[in-house]
């Protein structure tokens, strides 16, 4: 079975004034959402409210979070604790918007827990609070420093392996890619104002090592197809190079879009996040292997001696991959 | 025919048993059960003690299950949370405070996969709960300690000024400030002028004189009183993240709550009693400067008659018991510490703990050790214990620190910044105290107020379809492989399934904890892993176009895929890496799935699938591939 023509072959290169443009206002826009809408932080980035609640008789979680759901809590982190008789309750005071309308914005305290025990007290009676607080963020205050190591030690390091088994125009082209998949991606979660948790960041990163994997994929058609050539145009190559890896590059795309898919539309809420961001990412990954990062690589200059100078005296090397 | 060697066949034979192997116990669910060990001095478990623990059960008809004494500790099962929780409350207050209840999740692994190392993964705090500690900070000891060091500070600031002072304390009442008593107004006006000037912290107010007696108050500001308090909440949650991560826990939650109290909820701890004790512990060393001798004639008249030398304080050595003087002046604490190990002394055969100090601390005891050659130096083991007593039905906590010397001998020579410190009973106190030391001090006592089991973050339905959906996902990718790719397409599945039992084998041994997004991580590696396949199939049918024999093409496929899987996933294993170099749980266990899945990956989806191809075409005469 076979869904694309093995010899298609299609201009991509000729459109690259166009891609890159879109590329650039893609990221401008994303850039500019990112700044002034900002990402809806999620319950382990921002902390909380914590209430516990005490029941006469025992309780099952799963009625708790209903009742919580039917008064719009839908995001509270239920657990039991200790027993069957004792629940804690953690949610973002944002969640209850008439508590935060009433208090101007502000968080109140009293208000939420009492919203809380009103909401359970429609199912069950006997739910009593027992104490409230307000908790700190989950994740500390470095992850945000060990976030930006984490990327410059991806940037760093991706660039450094392809620029020995490449040439440095291919690390440049795959990291400036790669930061526009990034920041495209994150341009569309602030978009939706998706809930930004820990999740969908694990998921931001899983991106960046997705789409490198897509690139690296054409470069090296690119760099065999450069070492064959007896006359290699590079725009031409380049465009082989897309075409030759286009199936693979669809097929792969489908089916990891496929798991994610199955995670997003029947996963539950809480790999939701992980799987969109997920989808976007592969979309936009994909798209930027085909139209971006070649475009790119063709301005940088890159050519057939670029690619051969430790085999340039062995004709015996030359051929090999 | 077939051009893949038989080694290659028996690697695979062998990664594809070990993987059913090491990955079979995660098919066993663990028991709720309560852990028992001793702390340190008192009687070591024993058949007594678990004779009183299942004497005590069967008093209040608490059904257990097993009550056995392995090895240093002793472990009780029950059927469910529930009675696990009246269990290890009626087993606190039979054993009482010299010994550590705690909870735990027994494994259920039968003898013979644990004797060869194979075990279950910890499941997350997200699909089954773990234990919730609540700790509260105390911060009465933040201000003591502020207004003690203000109250040194202004002792040598007055005599560095030449002022004459009567004398310089802390008020009675915490939080009321230092009163520094003068002799004359003029001294009052100018010592006041000073303090203010230097401390910028404090404010100074005049009280009330009677006589000769000119009182200065000072009283450290509220609003710094208020920075202190949380930055030490801050510093305490440092520490605590580093000491549980010291212990190997994974994806810990360690959150504030209110103003003064901290939330750490840890699942799947091999051994719960070590990690309360562990975060709770306050233990460090302080290295003074010594007076004479353990057990000399002065140190024993000072013990017998009461009478301290002014600038010593008196101890007992640690084992011996036999008192000792020790100087007033700290030349380094714990704090000053930049590494900590344990080991064996090699010359006396006895535990001890090797330091490293920071700049700071090493420029000290360089100093110290430089002047001093000859004579003694002490080392203070100073710990907080908190004793728990049942007063009227409620739990009474009181505090109380114990120090005790553990060295205390001639310096030999100059050194500063590396040295080893002896004297510690055991070595597992040794390591205790080197993980101790090395994760910090904590910058005020903890006391935990509460331990409770926790349940699932995450609600059973939505495990349930979390599971459904990874399953769904994973069976749509292997029918859509085996329609598009045929016969190879089922090689690839079989690979994947393969690749999928391996990653679990490998993370179960490393004992990666396993959440829902780990699980979302899982089918991620899957559906990426199936990359490795698309190319090989895909350079297969290229070179069949090109008119290659179908042994040729496959050699030739799996040969060029090679080089391109080979770039696509070390680029790939960069970003991976990058997320295991994060401090946060969940995305650092997030980011070894991937990386283990890489691993793995291109084992099954290159050499597996390679033995299996060349093993269903090896020996035939082919005139088409179904690929």
């Amino acid at each position: 079975m076979e869904i694309f023509n093995h010899n298609s072959n299609i201009n991509f290169l000729g459109m690259r004034k166009y891609s890159i443009a879109i590329a650039l206002v893609l990221m401008l826009a994303s850039i500019a959402l990112i700044a002034i809408k900002g990402l809806n932080y999620g319950l382990d980035f921002t902390g909380g409210v914590s209430v516990v609640v005490d029941y006469d008789q025992p309780v099952q979680i799963a009625d708790v979070r209903a009742a919580l759901a039917k008064g719009g809590l839908e995001h509270a982190v239920v657990q039991s604790l200790g027993g069957t008789r004792e629940v804690s309750i953690r949610m973002q005071p944002k969640d209850d918007v008439d508590a935060m309308k009433a208090a101007g914005g502000k968080v109140n305290l009293d208000r939420i827990s009492a919203d809380v025990t009103r909401m359970l007290q429609v199912a069950r009676p006997d739910a009593r609070m027992k104490s409230r607080d307000y908790v700190g963020s989950e994740v500390g205050a470095e992850l945000k420093s060990d976030g930006t190591v984490a990327a410059v030690f991806v940037i760093l390091g991706i660039m450094a392996y392809l620029w020995i088994r490449f040439e440095r125009r291919f690390a440049i082209a795959a990291v400036a890619t790669e930061v526009h998949d990034v920041l495209v991606t994150l341009g569309i979660i602030a978009l939706v104002q998706r809930d930004f948790d820990m999740t969908v960041l694990a998921s931001v990163l899983a991106v960046i090592g997705y789409s490198i994997n897509d690139k690296v994929v054409v470069f090296d058609r690119i760099r065999e197809l450069f070492r064959l050539a007896r006359k290699a145009e590079p725009e031409e190559i380049l465009n082989r190079s897309i075409n030759n890896t286009l199936s693979r590059t669809i097929i792969t795309s489908l089916f990891t879009s496929i798991t994610m898919g199955a995670l997003y539309f029947f996963g539950g809420p809480v790999v939701r996040g992980f799987a969109v961001t997920m989808l976007i990412g592969i979309v936009v990954g994909t798209l930027s292997s085909i139209f971006v990062a070649s475009p790119i690589l063709l301005w940088l200059g890159v050519s057939k001696k670029d690619l051969m100078p430790v085999t340039r005296d062995n004709p015996e090397l030359a051929r090999r991959p | 025919m077939s051009d893949f060697p038989r080694w290659k066949y028996a690697l695979v034979a062998l990664m594809m048993v070990f993987g059913i192997v090491y990955a079979l116990p995660n098919a066993f669910i663990p028991i709720p059960a309560v852990q028992v060990t001793a702390n340190r001095g008192a009687p070591p478990i024993d058949t007594s003690v678990q004779q009183k623990v299942a004497a005590a059960l069967a008093a209040q008809h608490i059904a257990v299950g097993n009550v056995s004494v392995q090895g240093d500790h002793l472990l009780a099962t029950f059927a469910n949370a529930d009675i696990q929780k009246s269990g290890a409350d009626a087993m606190k207050s039979t054993l009482g405070d010299g010994y550590t209840v705690a909870f735990k999740l027994q494994s259920t692994v039968p003898g013979w996969l644990r004797a060869i190392g194979a075990r279950s993964m910890p499941l997350g705090l997200d699909l089954q709960g773990g234990v919730h500690f609540l700790m509260q900070v105390d911060e009465n000891d933040v201000i003591d300690k502020q207004e003690s060091s203000y109250a040194d500070d202004i002792r040598s600031l007055l005599r560095d000024k030449h002022i004459r002072y009567e004398s310089v304390t802390r008020s009675a009442v915490r939080g009321q400030g230092i009163a520094v008593i003068l002799r004359s107004a003029e001294d009052r006006a100018k010592a006041s002028d000073d303090i203010a000037n230097e401390y910028a912290d404090l404010n100074v107010s005049n009280g009330p004189s009677t006589g000769d007696r000119y009182v200065l108050n000072a009283v450290v500001k509220p609003e710094k009183l208020r920075a202190l308090s949380l930055n030490t909440i801050k510093q305490n949650l440092g520490t605590l993240r580093n000491r549980i991560n010291a212990l190997g826990v994974s994806e810990p939650l360690i959150q504030q709550q209110g103003e003064s109290r901290i939330v750490v909820e840890l699942a799947g701890v091999q051994d719960p009693a070590e990690a309360k004790k562990l975060i709770g512990a306050t233990a460090t060393l302080q290295y003074r400067a010594g007076i004479g001798q353990p057990g000399d004639a002065q140190a024993r008249e000072a013990a017998r008659t009461g009478n301290i030398p002014p600038d010593a304080n008196l101890y007992y050595m640690r084992g011996s018991h036999e008192p000792v003087l020790v100087g007033k002046r700290i030349i380094v604490t714990g704090n000053e510490l930049t590494d900590a190990a344990s080991g064996i002394d090699s010359q006396s055969g006895t535990p001890k703990v090797d330091v490293t100090l920071n700049a700071a601390g090493a420029k000290k005891m360089g100093d110290f050790t430089n002047a001093n050659v000859g004579k003694p130096m002490a080392v203070v083991y100073v710990e907080r214990v908190v004793d728990t007593k049942m007063v009227n039905g409620k739990e009474v906590r009181t505090p109380k620190i114990t120090e005790s010397v553990i060295s205390d001998a001639n310096i030999q020579g100059p050194f500063s910044r590396q040295f080893q410190t002896t004297g510690l009973g055991s070595p597992k106190e040794a390591s205790e105290l080197a993980l101790l030391l090395k994760g910090g001090a904590l910058a005020a006592p903890v006391d935990i107020v509460e331990e409770r089991v926790i349940g699932p973050s995450l609600g059973q339905d939505n495990i349930d379809k979390g599971l459904k959906a990874v399953l769904l996902g994973l069976s749509l990718v292997l029918l859509a492989a085996a329609l598009y790719y045929k016969l190879f397409g089922l090689v690839a599945d079989i690979a994947l399934f393969f690749n999928l039992v391996i990653l679990v084998a490998v993370m179960s041994m490393i004992g990666v904890t396993l959440t829902m997004p780990g699980i979302a991580g899982i089918v991620l590696t899957l559906g990426m892993a199936i990359d490795a396949n698309v190319l090989i199939c895909e350079r297969v049918r290229e070179e069949l176009r090109n008119g290659s024999t179908p042994h040729a093409a496959i050699r030739a496929g799996y040969e060029k895929a090679w080089s391109t899987i080979l770039d696509a996933n070390v680029t790939h294993l960069i970003a991976a890496l990058a997320l295991t170099t994060m401090g946060t749980g969940a995305i650092k266990g997030f980011g070894v799935t991937l990386m283990i899945g890489i691993l793995t990956s291109l084992f099954t989806s290159v050499t597996l699938t390679h033995a299996f191809t060349a093993m269903i075409h090896g020996h035939r005469k082919l005139k088409t591939l179904s690929v």
